[in-house]
């Protein structure tokens, strides 16, 4: 005992000489959804110089946000998930039951709109959990787990749609069937027409010739959007279940080992994965009045790219929701703007490709700095 | 032997099969409040088995497990760090990639608010860990900071303070000074005594006998899942505690060979 020699501890307020102070641009490092931010900033200055300006007019913002919104809810999930240590390969596939699900219950069984959805995220619940039972009894990776998803909730998408359809691959008349239900201003159309009107009154957007507005409100898809992204940041960051996902993911042992209810963790965030391609499915539904086979096709990979772009690391444990969010508006953003410029849109798959490789070698560098890995 | 009476942990002839290997034979300790029961064994010796057992991990198969003078069964760790038996793993349970602070309070974070609005409160977790933290003499400049920043001897000062945290009244720590250089292993063994002298009961499984010397009262030594014997501080010599560890004479030859240094 005698020969432990007393080290003092720096005198309060000074720091260890051997650590750099952390400059702001370290700070700012840190974040992980810097890189989806740059990647926004970036696009956006490019299409400033190349798009035609419509595209920043409100109507553009409204055509961008759009799609960046029926993959942001779903890139969001994505990226709680992959958080979370797990993926989830089969949320494209899932868009296109869950559609087929709801739009049986609308057309087939005639059933009421509320009682449609309901259903639907019934079968949500359903898929995500029996997801995570199987990622988590046979411990496999649920990137295969979830791949042999993919394909088993697209064939009985097929499957069911020709026993609905009658043959056919496609189920319409939902628009119709939704119709005048108390739920269906909150998932389908737009949102604050009244306000946009009186905008357009008051001359502070554009309007037609008629006096009606441009943009007749926000798509409620962008506002469910926004709401998630949001949501999810809060609970990332500022709950319990937020810590627990970062452990589960970051090393499930651990997490474990302190308490950390790792299992009901994932099980909840397949879920919630399952639950955000469900929700996509009923506002693209409702909005097109139908469904097909091919419904949120290869979404699934958008989603973990828009949510790698995003910040999150492919190993788990580090990202954030707040990235995804932006790294889908990236995604609109280049899927509409090579319509307003002269570039031929299939460069379109060249970005993505693009973009995914830039942000995990980016990633792959700020992990080593916020470790502090040599 | 028993300084305040009642032992904090008692186990008495632990036997643990898995199938047909036996695990633990026959082990016996226990420790009381304010000392460091050191668990000397070599690699083999059911050390970890036995720490698993203590912390919840596994159920013994046979023998007496006696908290605070009640027999008690650990269905979990969860119901073992209820009973204030905390376990620091070798592996530290702590997450690089996560905050101090995020780590410190891993599964058991304070909140704030109600129902849907329950959240972490944030700024006492960060300020509780700035405390604990400078208490060890740890001088963490931002809490918010990645685990992975810190050194090992941090790291295990941190898991360490963080059990003491939580109400710990038995600290079992498996090998905490395996992958340390000199001064932080010095670190960690004066933040050990400082625990013991909180009034902690401290498990301190080693398999390196100096650093148990330099902390330890009572050492028990394990070989092939039994326990060889418990000695109290200045009962029995460094060497012959070693010898005793390694089942005897082939390190002595070993020894002599190479001057004595082993």
């Amino acid at each position: 005992m005698s020969t432990i020699t007393e080290k003092n501890p720096p005198p309060g307020g000074t720091s260890d000489e051997r650590l750099r102070k952390a400059s702001f641009a370290t700070t700012l490092l840190r974040r992980p959804e810097l890189g989806a931010v740059a990647g926004l900033v970036l696009v956006s200055l490019f299409f400033a110089f190349t798009a035609n300006p419509a595209m920043f007019t409100l109507a553009g913002v409204m055509n961008f946000m759009a799609p960046a919104a029926q993959l942001g809810i779903l890139a969001v999930g994505a990226a709680l998930l992959m958080i979370g240590g797990e993926f989830d390969l089969s949320i494209g596939s899932m868009v296109a039951f869950a559609g087929l699900v709801f739009g049986a219950a609308l057309v087939v069984w005639n059933l009421p709109l509320p009682v449609a959805i309901l259903i639907a995220f019934a079968f949500a619940v359903v898929v995500g959990s029996v997801n995570a039972q199987i990622v988590l009894r046979t411990g496999l990776p649920s990137f295969i787990v979830t791949l042999a998803f993919l394909f088993i909730l697209r064939g009985l998408t097929l499957v069911g749609l020709k026993w609905a359809s009658g043959g056919s691959t496609q189920l319409r008349g939902m628009r119709e069937a939704a119709a005048g239900s108390i739920l269906a201003p909150i998932f389908s159309g737009d949102a604050f027409g009244g306000l946009f009107t009186w905008l357009g009154q008051a001359g502070i957007i554009e309007t037609f010739p008629s006096g009606l507005p441009t943009v007749p409100g926000i798509p409620v898809e962008i506002l469910w959007f926004v709401v998630i992204a949001l949501l999810a940041t809060w609970v990332l960051l500022r709950t319990s279940f937020g810590n627990w996902i970062f452990a589960a993911g970051g090393d499930p042992k651990a997490a474990r080992k302190s308490g950390v209810p790792v299992d009901r963790v994932k099980i909840i965030l397949f879920i919630v994965t399952a639950s955000c391609a469900t929700l996509v499915a009923v506002l693209t539904v409702l909005d097109a009045g139908s469904t097909d086979a091919r419904r949120g096709f290869q979404k699934e990979f958008e989603a973990i790219i828009a949510a790698v772009i995003g910040g999150c690391l492919l190993t788990g444990g580090y990202g954030s929701a707040i990235g995804a969010f932006f790294g889908s508006i990236v995604f609109g953003m280049v899927l509409i703007g090579l319509t307003y410029t002269s570039i031929d849109q299939d460069w379109y798959l060249v970005f993505l490709g693009g973009m995914l490789l830039l942000a995990v070698v980016f990633n792959n560098v700020i992990r080593k700095r916020v470790t502090g890995e040599r | 032997m028993d300084r305040t009476g009642t032992p904090l942990i008692e186990v008495r002839n632990l036997v643990k099969h898995f199938g047909s290997v036996i695990a633990l034979n026959g082990v016996s300790m226990h420790v009381s409040a304010g000392e460091v029961l050191c668990l000397l064994g070599d690699n083999g010796a059911g050390k970890s088995t036995l720490i698993n057992t203590l912390a919840g991990v596994h159920r013994p198969t046979a023998g007496e497990f006696l908290i605070e003078g009640r027999p008690r069964v650990f269905s979990s760790p969860r119901d073992a760090l209820e009973a204030g038996v905390a376990t620091v793993y070798q592996d530290l349970a702590m997450i690089p990639l996560m905050s101090v602070t995020r780590n410190f309070f891993m599964g058991q974070e304070p909140t704030v608010g109600f129902g849907p609005f329950k959240r972490i409160d944030m700024k006492r977790a960060d300020d509780i860990t700035r405390a604990e933290m400078k208490r060890i003499g740890i001088d963490v400049r931002e809490p918010q900071q990645a685990v992975g920043t810190l050194s090992g001897g941090e790291r295990q000062c941190v898991a360490i303070a963080r059990a003491v945290h939580f109400g710990a009244k038995v600290l079992i720590l498996d090998e905490p000074t395996s992958a340390l250089g000199v001064a932080q292993t010095s670190m960690v063994l004066k933040y050990i005594n400082q625990v013991r002298e909180s009034g902690l009961g401290v498990i301190f499984i080693t398999h390196n006998v100096r650093h148990a010397m330099a902390v330890g009262n009572r050492f028990t030594v394990l070989n092939r899942g039994k326990t060889l014997g418990t000695f109290a501080k200045g009962e029995i010599a460094i060497d012959e505690l070693q010898n005793l560890m390694a089942g005897g004479k082939e390190l002595q030859a070993v020894s002599a060979e190479l001057g004595g240094t082993v």
